[in-house]
């Protein structure tokens, strides 16, 4: 039986690892490397690297860093964060990434998602789409709006209607951030999952919300989601991957 | 020696990173003379029309055929495996090298529609008694990403069994000195490591 997926992501500034603590700033938490090395042992299915700082700086993501994880994992893993078009896939996935996340370029330019279907295959290219709550309306049926930089800048585009075409242009995987339950921890956003997972013949990782195991039971038996992202709960909240498998495992999910 | 066939289907970084990690420094040939003997790794990702196309073009088939004849451990992962058949449907029907009866087939979606295509993730593998399954204990979850499966003529040559889309098909083939996987052993955590390390002892048989 196909399993459900448990990916840990990590948010990797300047090369770091590091958390916002608030009234302090960000502080560092680790060498990403190291720390996936670590969820890799306990159980982690996949590791996403997303590289904040190279979006914002527009340069490209650290291919020294993609290196070092292709020697260290033994799982596969997605890098995200400053891809700027085929020539920087075809570098991460060179380095060793297994697949690369396109989030911002693929709402400007949708046709990166073909060219990099057609040089390395649908597997290796995932959209990376954050949605927010905006309610139901003529343009936007779902109630879901894309949105980039963070929530920042809405796009005009519907969350279901993106994803379609996302994959009907050669996406293999959409990772669907919710931004309103994005670090609230009250759980994913169910209903969006829900309407992605149903509309799009390829799996769909759930992110934006964890922060118990139940969460993630939800998202998988009600939402439908294939795999479930988590970050802070393992990162700063006390969870190993290990124990949220057991929990997902005792509940019925399956799990390896 | 551990020899990784380059034919220009996908990258081989996981498969050569993986064997490093287990101590060996395995060699990349982009051409048939370079093979000097020892054990093959016959790795791939892509269409089964240009994997074909690259493997003539630098003389890998006849070298694959020469090494099975010979007896050299031989290990296909993913396309690599699905080449050893006689041939996929992929692309519009393919001839593939011969070296195990069968072929390679889509998975029907009609069958389960609830199934995503490709098959990606982990997914258990039931194993049927092969040396290279001693240090994998059985039922252990590998890593997919594919989306046709080996149909082989004789059961005997099936090493693995996985539940997909509403069939059962051979996820892991054998047949003499040939080992080959649809998953991908490199980036299957300890399960995987289990397999290559076997496969670095095996004498093929």
């Amino acid at each position: 039986m196909l399993l459900k997926r448990l990916i840990v992501c990590l948010d990797v500034r300047d090369g770091r690892v590091t958390k916002g603590v608030r009234f302090q700033g960000n502080v560092d938490v680790g060498d990403p490397v190291e720390m996936a090395a670590r969820y890799c042992e306990q159980g982690a299915d996949e590791i996403v690297f997303y590289d904040i700082t190279a979006s914002a700086e527009r340069r490209a993501c650290d291919l020294g860093m993609v290196a070092r994880a292709a020697r260290a994992l033994t799982i596969p893993f997605t890098v995200g964060g400053g891809i700027r078009g085929v020539e920087d896939m075809r570098a991460a996935l060179l380095a060793g990434a297994d697949k690369v996340s396109l989030n911002s370029l693929a709402v400007r330019d949708p046709a990166i998602l073909t060219q990099g279907a057609e040089a390395f295959g649908s597997q290796c290219v995932v959209l990376g789409m954050d949605a927010r709550r905006v309610g139901p309306s003529a343009a936007i049926p779902s109630g879901y709006e894309v949105v980039v930089r963070g929530g920042r800048e809405p796009t005009g585009r519907d969350a279901v209607a993106w994803a379609r075409e996302a994959v009907a242009r050669g996406a293999g995987e959409i990772c669907l951030n919710a931004i309103d339950t994005d670090g609230v921890r009250q759980g994913y956003e169910l209903d969006i999952t829900r309407q992605v997972a149903e509309a799009v013949p390829v799996p769909v990782v759930a992110s934006g919300g964890a922060g118990e195991i139940r969460h993630l039971v939800d998202v998988f038996r009600e939402a439908r989601a294939d795999a479930a992202l988590v970050a802070s709960m393992v990162h700063s909240m006390g969870f190993t991957c290990r124990r949220i498998k057991d929990g997902l495992r005792q509940a019925g999910i399956p799990v390896r | 020696m551990v020899t990784i066939l380059d034919y220009g289907a996908g990258n081989l970084t996981s498969v050569r990173l993986a064997f490093e990690r287990l101590g060996e420094t395995p060699r990349l040939i982009g051409r048939a003379e370079d093979w000097q003997g020892g054990r093959l790794v016959f790795p791939g990702v892509g269409s089964a029309k240009s994997g074909m196309a690259g493997l003539r073009a630098r003389g890998f088939d006849a070298l694959l055929r020469r090494a099975a004849a010979e007896g050299a451990p031989i290990l296909g992962i993913c396309l690599g495996m699905q080449l050893l058949l006689e041939g996929s449907d992929e692309d519009g029907g393919v001839e593939g090298l011969g070296l195990i009866p069968g072929r390679c087939v889509r998975f029907d979606p009609a069958l389960d529609p609830a199934a995503k295509i490709p098959h990606m993730g982990w997914n258990t593998v039931a194993q049927a008694p092969h040396p290279l399954w001693a240090g994998v204990p059985d039922g252990s979850a590998f890593y997919f990403v594919h989306s046709y499966f080996a149909r082989p003529s004789e059961a005997a040559d099936v090493a693995g069994w996985t539940d997909f889309c509403g069939v059962r098909f051979a996820s892991a083939l054998r047949r003499g000195s040939l080992f080959a996987t649809q998953f991908h052993p490199e980036r299957s955590g300890e399960a995987g490591a289990g397999l290559l390390r076997a496969f670095l002892s095996w004498e093929g048989r």
